[in-house]
């Protein structure tokens, strides 16, 4: 199968196999009105299989979306043919309306006008905390 | 600006210091009569409460300030449909200072990022309750002479006795403290306080009966299990009696045990057990008087010196 190279824009690299769609997901590519690509289970050596998203506009991604999702996601900027810029991605210490609470005693499920704030507290096991009501939620990723 | 949403917002020479505040107002309550004339404590009781509300209306009359406030949701806006950050807002114009305790998780803080003026969490949902929090210190403290070296017994409802949560998080930063958390499978300590503890290397212990454990405590912490925090009446049923303290299980007890309970009580502690020299949960209750006033009044005077 082939995909063309984009001119300019964005290469999601290294997604882990099967994972792309969350990606799709959390960062509203579907809303895009540019040219958007996702490659499942491409072969890969480092990876055995992997996914790949190429987005064809210089977007603004939302990179603590991405770490939260996947740190191991490579995040390549492509500029008129060319690579200006590799990412590399680690989980971030806050995610603000990334994730929802799911604790129902929480007061973010009456509170509309609250963001929704995760804290990091364990990077080894990604867990993350609602900043309210310390109820845990793990990254995707590490699950 | 400070406000006192988890006890851990304050350090531990903070906490030290506002007990210290505390013990000089029982022995000289006189002395801080009119500390806080002109001041206004607004009371905002989004859930229903005797003790806690009418011991922080208590501690600011003690100091000469003023209350006002609801103590239900009903009769506040809230009934028609306000949202909970524009209550804060409104209330913060009319107070110096605000109380405030709610059925949901995160409540206080959610206040926090509104007000004008210092919060004070009075307990919010299962989390915390980290005045009640100030008051056993205070109480261990006054007990023991000391707040390490020890080891504590919580029994009960642990997994949404909200001032089991925030005294183990006070009392974990002290040297030498462990704790045996006695409770049944289905109330055990959330699993973030149990990670925590596991973190910080604080030894402690999960058994099912307080029976095997009462001749190590130094310390034993009754809760009551609550009715309120059970979505499934059958649940909450099938657990409340699980723990009855008795003359009889206290037997083998230590001579010089502190028994805590945060009230109120219905049938967890035997009121035969009342009297015993070493049962001090009434204590409790008049150095939570002492212990807010001395919160109040050092909350507002590090608000003037910011």
């Amino acid at each position: 199968m082939k995909v063309d190279s984009i001119h300019t824009g964005i290469v999601l690299d290294h997604i882990r196999a099967g994972r792309g769609m969350d990606v799709y997901r959390y960062l509203h590519l579907d809303e895009l009105d540019c040219p958007v690509a996702y490659m499942r289970n491409v072969r890969s050596e480092a990876m055995g299989r992997k996914d790949i998203i190429k987005i064809d506009a210089n977007i603004n991604v939302d990179l603590d979306v991405l770490g939260y999702l996947d740190p191991g996601i490579t995040v390549n900027i492509i500029v008129d043919g060319q690579l200006v810029e590799k990412k590399k991605l680690s989980l971030p210490e806050k995610l603000t309306n990334v994730i929802t609470c799911k604790n129902p005693r929480c007061i973010t499920t009456v509170e509309g006008a609250l963001d929704q704030v995760f804290l990091l507290k364990d990077r080894a096991r990604g867990v993350y905390r609602c900043m309210f009501c310390d109820a845990e939620r793990k990254s995707k990723a590490l699950r | 600006m400070r406000h006192l949403i988890d006890i851990t917002d304050f350090t531990v020479e903070e906490i030290e210091a506002i007990l210290d505040l505390g013990d000089e107002m029982i022995a000289d309550p006189a002395a801080y009569k009119e500390a806080l004339r002109g001041k206004i404590l607004a009371t905002l009781f989004f859930e229903p409460s005797t003790r806690t509300r009418l011991s922080f209306e208590s501690a600011m009359l003690s100091l000469g300030g003023s209350v006002l406030g609801f103590s239900s949701a009903d009769s506040s806006s809230t009934a028609k449909g306000e949202s909970l950050m524009d209550t804060i807002r409104t209330v913060s114009c009319y107070s110096d200072i605000i109380a405030m305790r709610h059925p949901k998780e995160g409540a206080p803080m959610a206040g926090s990022l509104k007000s004008y003026v210092p919060i004070i969490n009075a307990g919010d949902g299962g989390h915390n309750h980290p005045t009640q929090t100030l008051t056993d210190l205070m109480t261990i403290r006054r007990c023991k002479g000391r707040l390490g070296n020890m080891v504590v017994g919580m029994c009960g409802d642990l997994k949404f006795g909200r001032t089991v949560h925030s005294l183990i998080g006070a009392m974990s930063r002290y040297e030498g403290v462990e704790f045996v958390l006695i409770s049944p499978p289905e109330l055990k300590v959330p699993a973030y306080i149990n990670d925590e503890l596991k973190k910080k290397a604080i030894p402690f212990r999960e058994v099912e009966t307080m029976e095997e454990v009462m001749p190590e405590l130094d310390v034993l912490y009754m809760t009551r299990v609550q009715k309120e925090r059970f979505f499934n009446e059958a649940d909450y049923i099938r657990l409340k009696d699980t723990y009855i303290l008795d003359p009889e299980k206290l037997r083998t007890a230590k001579t010089d045990l502190s028994i805590l309970h945060p009230l109120p009580r219905v049938n967890e502690i035997s009121t035969r057990v009342d009297d015993d020299p070493r049962a001090v949960y009434f204590d409790q209750v008049r150095n939570g008087r002492f212990v807010r006033m001395a919160l109040i009044k050092t909350l507002l005077d590090w608000r003037n010196e910011a």
